[in-house]
């Protein structure tokens, strides 16, 4: 009974909120790249990075509005960097995004003991914390504004993404180039569309998402920087991507769904229950989204016959995803 | 010219590890008080006594057990990054037996270790399933895999051998009969590192010698043409993929019983991606793995022995490691130079063909 | 261009010449002349048509206009301009655009969207759907083509997916339009109205080049056409001026008869035995149309046709790597309709395929290891579950040795030797295991005259000697006379002629049928089925 309580108080529900912003944001860098047919799988190093970024950034300069701009140029030149050893020296998507994330796993502790001299997390660095916002009128409306209102201004602003996401996809020109080159290639370059420039876009904007979920983490989630502050939610987020069918709104419930197993997870596990079960959930779900999403485009290409049992090579690419 | 190709693969490799030394040097050389003492710790230290030299080969065991697992993974083309979930489903169920599964000496590490190869091959053959049955990424489902079995198996250790006094969560003790012997006395390298040279040489043989190995290649190596000749695509992918996972959950096993005498992991111990690594360097060649792993663990351990004795963190091995594996994939790095080399190589090859045409 | 300005192509008056490429020569890599001083010249306002078979040449001829191959030697003149053409990007600003029998569609935007993207309607940054609607309606209105700018490509027939395609180059104002064999994939009924529509096209002064090898497409809408064989131009006619015979003469036919010598067939019992086998491919077309025949041991039996009239698909069905939907095909006796391409090997089969590259080897492995392929099972090769390096490099040499595969070791990776020497090796495995039956796809083509003389002994004396049965699949026109005892013509995926007797056969007589302007009764293709009546 305790349990229903807990999840029904408004603690609750503004923590889900909380618990899904980061991975908001890393869905919808999973969901740019995706949508350009590339697999981001560096999201996370990216996070990593851009939240040690702001961290130190805005100790410098005192101020955590440009700490997040530094982030989030760093979270940019990452994506650039990324961009080129994948086109344009053709290294291997994934194994790629493997190593960018070995790297900066401890490149970030490494950096900050550099820069700091503080040795796994930043808790003496005088970083900044990014504002919480309260929303005037919503915020007075009982229940309702104690959940939505008040949360940093980091939430809100991925929610803003999300939208903008919508209408950049699919009311652009720019928009409507990507969802070519992800789709196929070759159609963009037969009507005269540079489909390389196309991914490196695509993968600077996942930057740029990657390195707001990674400044969210270290400036608004928690106020300072720590080893593997990021834990694993890169690859949630991408997870959330490939679950939201690299959809704006599909995303968004995807990453709601993550957030509230997030949620229920640590309010289970503070009352001393396993909370392992509920924690595995929202994987376990994406695993069976993936196989329903797979049939279901298996159906619809099923042509009139098939050829049997013939391989499938792996194709880089939405369609799989 | 086989050879060459293995040459020019190697000498690849060793300009990308260069490359990447060169850069830890100027790191150290930009952070460092005392730099000299450090690169000579990190270059050095490992031999600089025995029990250093030691904890490289106890740190390589479990490297050598995923790196042939990804080597065998990437030969199919089929690429499953669950091999760090399937070693770590393989060192939980490990650590439940040993805790609840009362056995005589001998029988007991061996039991055990099957059952934990089993649990792993199990494991890793889920996204190979989906994959093959439905089309699902294999990437994303292996990628999710991974955290529904660190959660499976947090959750056994807890439900079922927790240490009631700890403030961590950790096991009780495993029963003495469950431990692995150490091999080398003074040290703790133990009999896992028999284990995991017959798994080296098992496997070179299984992808090189075995009928069933030249098939996974291939498959990997060209669907359509393996799928023309009759070669049987699922299950030489499955063959394969079970394999990679036995031995993936036979490295977790082992280092369970072999390092420790309770459960105290404390999340993925990451030997899954460090396997991408050593499997990178070896140019997923069994035989190759022992090296890429030994380079991997002195690199650490001697990064360690830095960071205990100077102001340089350990931390600069992952810089290294990244820029040495981003380096080994692309494929445009040193490619001009290869072409060249290929080309003469060819046009030798046409001359011959025209010398006996004529 | 931000901006969709639709103009008419009327800055050039009609009737003028548009286009003009005047001795037009490449060589590819591999040595093999694809143009041989090629001249060609298009009216404007006409529907000129390319005829030639395949491998002829009049593909490249058409990359080189549009930019994706450059000539060696040649020049192009296009509306009274000398130019070159370095990119297909440049010929869609020339005003040059082509449609290719693959489509370059991405499935799940719009009609609309795949039609305007790159100058899409706009204001700012933003895209304006309703405009690309408005805009596509209209362009489609006014040349009469059905088709609902919003609906999705993956929902629309093949039909209307080449009509976006059609649609896509008039949206970028282009004049001249490249059609590349735009019939293949359609209907009867969707090809009438795609001729409706050229006509009109082309009384807006458009001018439309139609590659093509079928002749009563041609004469039904085409106002000139040039016939290319061989790398050559054979002129440019008006389209009344030549009888559907004569288009046929001048189209097959070889110039230099190569004389193949070989012992005359002793025809044995029946090896391969196929039965109305049906297959339609992924897109519902009809590729195999009740195909029955048999295959004597010890016999050639050729199979002549114009390129994609089924051959490859029977191949691959008849292998076991295609799943055809109707019919049975028998192998020495037994039944193996539905097998796997592995069972079917097993039971005496060999396949050269046509795609060498592709399905043939896996290029970056040893030529043993090439070579051992079909044989991966074989108990000469070692123990069960092991092979025996002895034994397979043995075998490897052995087979290098005896088919003339000239390199430096058998261990070298097969993508290091040229064609002629990879198709050479793929032979070698193929026979060397003895096959019962040999479905030999294009063995010999693109590879140099020492390989194919190779091979084509090759096949005679296996055939002679050791009883095997060859289905001889050849657009050669040379090869596929010489080398085979009796020959089937395929038209359309059905067998529109058998000769018992090849050297009684004419090459005139044999275009009537590849051409589809003559065709056996159903008694006389009953000769192919061997059976006693």
């Amino acid at each position: 009974m305790k349990v229903w309580e807990l999840i029904f108080s408004t603690t609750f529900l503004a923590t889900v909120i909380r618990m899904t912003t980061p991975i908001l944001f890393a869905g919808l860098a999973g969901l740019i790249a995706s949508q350009a047919g590339v697999m981001n799988l560096a999201v996370e190093s990216i996070m990593l990075t851009s939240a040690l970024a702001g961290v130190l950034i805005s100790a410098w300069t005192g101020s955590a509005w440009i700490g997040l701009l530094g982030a989030v140029l760093i979270g940019i030149g990452m994506g650039f960097v990324i961009a080129y050893t994948a086109f344009t020296l053709h290294a291997d998507m994934v194994l790629n995004g493997v190593a960018f994330n070995l790297m900066m796993t401890g490149g970030t502790v490494f950096l900050l003991y550099v820069a700091t001299g503080q040795k796994g997390t930043s808790t003496g660095v005088p970083s900044k914390v990014l504002p919480t916002v309260n929303i005037p009128l919503l915020k007075d409306i009982p229940y309702v504004g104690e959940v939505l209102s008040g949360h940093n201004v980091l939430t809100y602003i991925a929610v803003a993404f999300t939208i903008l996401m919508f209408y950049f996809l699919f009311k652009t020109k720019i928009g409507l180039r990507i969802r070519m080159v992800g789709e196929n290639p070759a159609a963009a370059e037969s009507v005269g569309i540079n489909s390389k420039k196309i991914k490196y876009l695509a993968m600077c904007l996942s930057g740029m998402f990657a390195a707001l979920g990674g400044a969210y983490m270290s400036m608004a989630y928690m106020s300072w920087f720590q080893n593997n502050i990021t834990a694993g939610r890169g690859f949630i987020g991408m997870a959330a991507s490939a679950l939201g069918g690299n959809m704006p709104l599909g995303t968004l419930m995807a990453s709601l769904l993550f957030g509230v197993a997030d949620a229920v997870a640590n309010t289970i596990s503070s009352l001393n229950l396993p909370s392992e079960l509920v924690s595995m959930l929202p994987y376990v779900i994406t695993i069976i989204g993936l196989v329903y999403y797979s049939i279901y485009l298996s159906k619809r290409k099923a042509p009139a016959s098939k050829a049997k049992e013939e391989p499938k090579p792996s194709e880089e690419g939405k369609e799989t995803i | 010219m086989k050879k060459f190709k293995l040459d020019f693969n190697l000498i690849r490799t060793m300009i990308a590890i260069g490359i990447a030394l060169l850069l830890a040097l100027v790191i150290i050389l930009l952070t460092s008080d005392d730099p000299w003492t450090a690169f000579y710790y990190f270059i050095a230290g490992p031999l600089s006594k025995a029990k250093r030299f030691a904890n490289v080969i106890e740190a390589m065991l479990p490297l050598v057990f995923t790196g042939l697992s990804v080597s065998i993974i990437a030969r199919t083309g089929v690429f499953n990054l669950a091999s760090e979930g399937s070693l770590f489903i393989g060192g939980a169920v490990a650590a439940l037996c040993g805790v609840l599964l009362p056995l005589p000496p001998v029988v007991s590490p061996v039991v055990i270790l099957l059952i934990g190869g089993l649990a792993g091959m199990l494991a890793l053959l889920i996204p190979t399933y989906l994959r093959v049955k439905w089309n699902a990424n294999e990437i994303v489902s292996s990628l999710m895999l991974n955290y529904v079995l660190y959660y499976l198996g947090t959750f056994l250790i807890r439900t079922f051998v927790r240490d009631p006094d700890s403030g961590y969560l950790q096991s009780t003790k495993f029963h003495a009969e469950a431990d692995l012997p150490v091999i080398v006395p003074g040290t703790r390298i133990h009999a896992g590192a028999i284990i995991a040279l017959l798994c080296v040489a098992a496997l070179y043989f299984f992808l090189f010698r075995s009928r069933l190995g030249y098939k996974v290649r291939m498959v990997g190596e060209n669907p359509k043409f393996s799928f023309y000749s009759g070669i049987p695509y699922a299950l030489s992918i499955f063959a394969a993929q079970a394999l990679a996972g036995f031995v993936c959950g036979l490295g977790g096993a082992t280092e369970m019983l072999g390092m420790f005498d309770c459960y105290k992991w404390t999340g993925l111990p990451g030997y899954g991606w460090d396997g991408i690594i050593v499997a990178t360097l070896a140019r997923n060649n069994p035989a190759w793995v022992p090296l890429g792993a030994f380079f991997l663990a002195y690199m650490r351990t001697g990064a360690d022995m830095m960071t205990r004795y100077t102001d340089v963190q350990n931390e600069v091995v992952s810089i290294i490691q990244g820029v040495v594996i981003i380096l080994l994939v692309a494929e445009s790095f040193l490619a001009g130079w290869q072409k060249r080399r290929t080309f003469k190589e060819a046009t030798e090859n046409a001359k011959l063909e025209g010398g006996a045409e004529a | 261009m931000n901006q969709m300005i639709h103009r008419d192509p009327d800055d050039f008056p009609v009737g003028e010449e548009i286009l003009r490429m005047s001795g037009i020569t490449k060589v590819y890599g591999n040595g093999v002349l694809a143009n041989d001083n090629v001249n060609f010249s298009v009216k404007k306002g006409e529907i000129h048509a390319i005829m030639g078979e395949n491998g002829a040449g009049k593909s490249t001829l058409m990359k080189i206009l549009f930019g994706s191959e450059q000539p060696d030697r040649g020049e192009i003149c296009f509306k009274g301009r000398v130019l070159t053409i370095e990119s297909p990007k440049k010929a869609v600003e020339l005003g040059i655009g082509m449609v290719y029998q693959h489509f370059n569609l991405a499935e799940s935007l719009t009609v609309a969207e795949n039609i305007v993207v790159g100058q899409e309607p706009d204001r700012g940054i933003f895209f304006r759907q309703k405009n690309a609607y408005d805009a596509v309606e209209a362009l489609a209105k006014k040349y009469a083509f059905d088709i609902d700018p919003k609906s999705r490509v993956r929902d629309i027939s093949v039909g209307k997916k080449q009509k976006v395609e059609i649609l896509k180059i008039l949206y970028r104002n282009s004049e001249l339009i490249i059609l590349d064999e735009p019939t293949a994939v359609l209907t009867p009924q969707e090809t009438e109205e795609l001729f409706r529509q050229l006509l009109l096209l082309k009384q807006n002064g458009y001018t439309i080049i139609f590659i093509s090898h079928k002749i009563n497409e041609v004469k039904t809408i085409c106002d000139r056409m040039t016939i290319i064989r061989a790398g050559k131009t054979r002129g440019t006619y008006d389209v009344s001026e030549l009888s559907a015979n004569d288009i046929s003469v001048l189209m097959v036919g070889r110039d230099v008869v190569q004389k193949i010598d070989k012992p005359s067939a002793k025809p044995g019992k029946t090896a391969l035995s196929v039965r109305d086998l049906c297959y339609r491919n992924e897109h519902g077309a009809v590729m195999l149309d009740h195909v029955s025949f048999d295959l004597r041991a010890g016999e050639i039996l050729g199979v002549a046709g114009v390129e994609g009239s089924g051959q490859r698909e029977l191949a691959e069905a008849v292998s076991g790597m295609l799943k055809a939907q109707g019919g049975t095909v028998a192998l020495e006796g037994s039944d193996v309709t539905g097998g796997t391409p592995g069972e079917i090997r097993a039971l005496g089969l060999s396949h050269i395929h046509e795609d060498r590259m592709s399905y043939g080897i896996a290029k970056n492995v040893s030529i043993t290891e090439n070579l051992i392929a079909n044989r991966c099972d074989s108990g000469e090769l070692g123990s069960k579950a092991f092979f025996d390096r002895k034994k397979t490099s043995s075998l490897a040499e052995e087979l290098v040795k005896e088919y003339q595969i000239v390199c430096k070791s058998p261990s070298v990776p097969i993508g290091m030797l040229s064609g002629g020497n990879i198709q050479k090796a793929v032979v070698a495995r193929e026979m060397s295991v003895e096959p019962r039956v040999l479905l030999a796809n294009q063995p010999t083509r693109g590879i140099d005259v020492g390989a194919v003389e190779f091979i084509h002994e090759r096949l005679i004396r296996d055939s002679r000697e050791k009883d095997c049965a060859v289905l001889l699949i050849s657009s050669d026109l040379n090869e596929v006379l010489e080398m085979s005892d009796s020959l089937i013509v395929m038209y359309k995926g059905h067998i529109s002629g058998y000769f018992s007797d090849v050297s009684a056969l004419t090459e005139q007589e044999l275009g009537l049928y590849m051409l589809g302007l003559k065709q056996q009764d159903g008694q006389a293709l009953k000769e192919a089925l061997h059976e006693e009546v």
